[in-house]
């Protein structure tokens, strides 16, 4: 039951049953926590991670279901260097208990990557999966339209 | 060291007056300062337990939980601006639990008195104070208090910390202290000469803590200024170490199914599938409930599931029919309490029109974000816990009862929390950690709750049920009678918390009903406590998010009956009570450009609650969408006396409004059989992107006192969209959550 991901531009080999969803794979197994479990049935988005640039649920792709190159939060920018997204992020003061963070960034990092001007509209289509009990959200809606910016300026 | 305890006693009693408004605490036994908890190592000078100065630079503590309130930030800007270091420049821990970290806001909280007018505090002041005496004890994060209780001990800390640095400067240079300035960290003396507080840190050690006056508001650099929080780098990078974050060498997971009849045993269980699932290591007979240990949590969660459990049934009622048939007998019983008993209720002029209303609102869940979890390693002699946690100081306490180890055998460490709300200031799921770790002595654990355990497993915000009378005559508020009938929070919660029976007139229990700034000649306002069923706990603002629904609905709904424009009713009546309530609702009027007239398929509705030391205003805008509801703005002003981080408030205040929201519009915890019903997001919804408004935030310190500010913004969102929606179709809700009666777009 062994199997190879490719998960941030890294290789790992992991040996475990294949029904474990990747999330499990990725906190448990190989140590990347950025990525949170908040319900386990798609329903609150803090698992979301890119698969080939698509935002997934990673609490409903079974290990042995993934193709493709995994993104999570720690291959989008590290602290001493930020991606755009996360950039905009701090500029607006989003995150208060940050929990469900890192599932937004990456939702709205391939939100962003598809539709580089997204109006409200389309990020309250996007967005919509991803849920904060803080209702960060008027924070989020900014950042995205500056990260927007700052990613057309660059 | 000796030397710290003068500080000590002294930033608490000078803090206390602060906070307290000059009441005589100064007589408890809390005089004696708490123990230190900090050993300082090799090296390191201890100026006192919130400062930390060692060769690697300055540590501040911020002994409270970082639950996304920014109090990481805050907390360490008061220390800072004293202290002369840059906030964004220095470490920022939560340290170890400790007395010395006990929470005085809080129990000011507790305190009898309406809250906005201090003069109230000197009334009956023995009644309350025996039993809330004890809150000196807690290191506690709750109650929209961190900002109140630190607001002086910590500038005081910064202070005697700064003054006792530079009295180290001046001995080593053999200049007086007076000649010396500081600025980011360091000490600047005469002729260009500089020295960092790292290198004076040992120096410091051995003289005695100096005293210094604090700062006007005029020099303040931090305070009152948007500052970026601490934590924010590593929560958007993925960083942030939450509870469920920890990681430890050799570390196992497990899994957890408790008894979903709650306080009831377990019979027997049938673990034989169970055992043979992959990746589970043992399985464990925890008395009432059973765990699986593993290697990997989802391994675990699933082999948790195959376990066939024959539960003993529930003491209570079984169903919300009968809890809240319950609730209701509470009402034929004697008053708990009659906080407010102005004029007379009972005789009604002729010409009084008379309103009688009964509000009801359900049982609530906290569903924190990241649910509940926590890590342990007991090795028979010690116990060393992780835990997202909102009081240290009980999980410490709680453990060491557990396992029969001294208090001082138990280590707590405190991550960031993934949501408070609350829930995290019981210690039900450490102690569920703890009670696998002594079984596996010697292995770390870290147990981690599903999402359905979270939501069947908690301490829920109490359903509750208002019986109100009102009138009005000649266009004016006439007369309110408030009876307010829930389970108590504040007895169940807080003896829980203590460990002591709570008894005595329950403020808590009707706060925002009896405590509003209105100014309405006969105002009564009785609590009744339904007896203990289901396990019911501090929740975003406790009773004030249903408190504050009832008695604002109430004032509506006289505002209509009179003919007034509500928010000209609600004006008159504050302006004639409290000034600084009545501009906050001046604030959103302004904002909002109230005009008391909208377009066809549009409703507006305000509020106006007073909770935690803050009068909260708020309009909020609807739109019918083809016979859907949407919430498409909301207008909040807050007055927080002094608000420490403005932008800081103005995220606290709109969150507070999308958690009560959240409840006003989906939240509902139903029972049937004893057990809850919903189990996760798809039952038990919340605000998402589409459906939150667009919010404009107004931060207002026109009164004397320092406000919360995590808690006051929840209470009014009910009433402010059961008032727009009031407006919008002619329908008046008075049961939440309104998603019963509204469909929402």
């Amino acid at each position: 039951m062994s199997k190879t991901l490719r998960i941030n531009g890294k290789t790992h080999e992991v040996d475990l049953p294949d029904d474990v969803p990747l999330l499990w794979v990725l906190r448990d197994e190989i140590g990347l926590t950025g990525t949170k479990f908040g319900c386990g049935v798609a329903a609150c988005g803090a698992c979301t991670v890119q698969v080939d640039g698509e935002a997934i649920r990673s609490c409903q792709l079974s290990l042995g279901d993934v193709e493709g190159e995994v993104t999570t939060i720690e291959g989008l920018g590290t602290p001493d260097n930020m991606a755009k997204i996360q950039e905009a992020w701090v500029a607006h003061q989003v995150a208060q208990c940050g929990y469900c963070q890192s599932g937004q960034i990456m939702q709205a990092a391939s939100l962003l990557a598809e539709n580089p001007a997204p109006s409200d509209a389309e990020i309250d289509e996007a967005m919509q999966g991803n849920l904060c009990r803080c209702g960060t959200y008027p924070r989020i809606r900014a950042a995205i339209h500056s990260a927007a910016k700052m990613m057309q300026e660059a | 060291m000796a030397s710290l305890k003068k500080i000590a006693r002294r930033s608490f009693l000078v803090g206390s007056a602060a906070i307290l408004g000059g009441v005589a605490f100064g007589t408890y036994k809390y005089h004696q300062p708490a123990p230190n908890p900090l050993e300082p190592g090799k090296d390191k000078a201890v100026l006192n337990p919130f400062v930390f100065v060692d060769q690697s630079g300055v540590t501040l503590i911020a002994p409270r939980a970082e639950m996304g309130q920014g109090v990481r930030s805050s907390w360490a800007a008061l220390i800072a601006e004293e202290l002369d270091v840059d906030p964004g420049q220095v470490t920022v821990i939560h340290g170890p639990a400790a007395k010395a970290y006990y929470n005085s806001a809080m129990m000011a909280e507790a305190l009898p008195g309406r809250g906005y007018n201090a003069s109230d505090f000197q009334h009956s002041l023995g009644q309350v104070v025996g039993n809330f005496s004890k809150f000196l004890d807690l290191q506690v994060t709750g109650g929209s208090s961190s900002m109140k209780d630190g607001f002086t001990r910590m500038r005081l800390a910064g202070a005697s910390a700064r003054e006792t640095l530079k009295e180290a400067a001046a001995q080593r240079l053999g200049v007086a202290r007076a000649l010396l300035e500081t600025k980011d960290g360091q000490i600047l003396a005469p002729g260009g000469v500089t020295l960092s507080y790292s290198e004076l840190a040992a120096e410091a050690a051995d003289i005695e803590p100096q005293e210094a006056e604090l700062r006007p508001a005029a020099q303040w650099k931090y305070i009152g200024k948007p500052v970026p929080r601490i934590d924010m780098p590593a929560k958007v990078t993925g960083t942030a170490g939450f509870g469920v974050d920890t990681r430890i060498d050799g570390m196992k997971f497990a899994a957890i199914k408790q008894n979903p009849h709650f306080g009831a045993g377990m019979r027997s269980f049938d673990a034989a599938a169970a055992k043979e699932m992959a990746g589970v290591d043992e399985i464990l007979d925890l008395g009432d409930a059973v765990a699986v240990v593993g290697s990997n949590t989802w391994l675990a969660q699933q082999a948790v599931e195959a376990i066939e459990v024959d539960w003993e049934p529930a003491s209570y009622p079984e169903t919300t029919d009968a809890i809240f048939a319950e609730i209701e007998a509470a009402f034929d019983g004697s008053a708990n309490s009659t906080l407010r008993d102005d004029g007379d209720v009972d005789e009604l002029p002729e010409g009084a029109e008379l309103i009688e209303a009964e509000y009801r609102v359900p049982y609530l869940a906290h569903a924190t974000m990241e649910p509940m979890n926590a890590t342990a390693l007991y090795t028979g002699d010690t116990l060393e816990i992780w835990a997202p946690n909102q009081g240290p100081t009980i999980v410490q306490k709680s453990a060491a009862a557990l396992t029969g180890l001294e208090t001082e055998a138990v280590t707590v460490n405190t991550t960031y929390l993934g949501g408070g709300f609350g829930r995290r200031i019981e210690v039900d799921y450490c102690n569920r950690a703890v009670q696998i770790a002594q079984k596996l002595k010697g292995t770390p654990v870290q147990l981690t709750w599903s999402r359905e355990e979270d939501m069947r497993q908690d301490y829920y915000r109490p359903g509750a049920i208002g019986r109100y009378r009102a009138a009005v005559m000649d266009g004016k508020a006439l007369m309110v009678h408030g009876k307010i009938a829930a389970q108590s929070t504040t007895q169940e919660g807080a003896g829980r918390m203590l460990g002591l029976p709570m008894s005595g007139p329950d403020k808590g229990h009707v706060d925002a009903a009896f405590n509003q700034p209105l100014a309405i000649p006969n105002f009564r306002v009785e609590g009744y406590i339904a007896k203990p069923m289901i396990p019911v706990g501090f929740w975003r603002s406790v009773a004030a998010s249903f408190n504050g629904f009832f008695s604002d609905s109430i004032i509506d709904e006289m505002a209509h009956k009179a003919g007034r424009d509500p928010l000209e009713f609600r004006l008159e009546l504050a302006r004639a009570e409290w000034a600084p309530a009545a501009k906050v609702l001046e604030s959103v009027r302004d904002m909002s450009g109230w005009s008391g007239k909208t377009p066809e398929g549009i409703g507006r509705g305000v509020a106006l609650v007073y909770s935690f030391g803050t009068p909260v205003a708020q309009v909020i805008e609807v739109a019918d969408r083809d016979g859907d509801i949407a919430i498409t703005k909301a207008w909040i002003a807050a007055d927080l006396g002094l608000a420490v981080d403005p932008q800081n408030t103005e995220a606290q205040l709109f969150s507070g409004l999308a958690y009560g929201l959240s409840a006003a519009c989906f939240g509902e915890i139903t029972f049937e059989g004893g057990a809850v019903e919903q189990e996760n997001f798809p039952d038990y919804d919340a605000m998402r992107m589409p459906s939150m408004p667009a919010v404009e935030v107004a931060v207002l310190q026109n009164q004397k006192h320092m406000g919360g500010a995590g808690e006051p913004g929840t209470p009014p969102a009910a009433p402010a969209l059961a008032n727009a929606l009031f407006d919008l179709t002619g329908t008046r809700a008075r049961e939440l959550p309104l998603s019963k009666r509204f469909n929402f777009a």
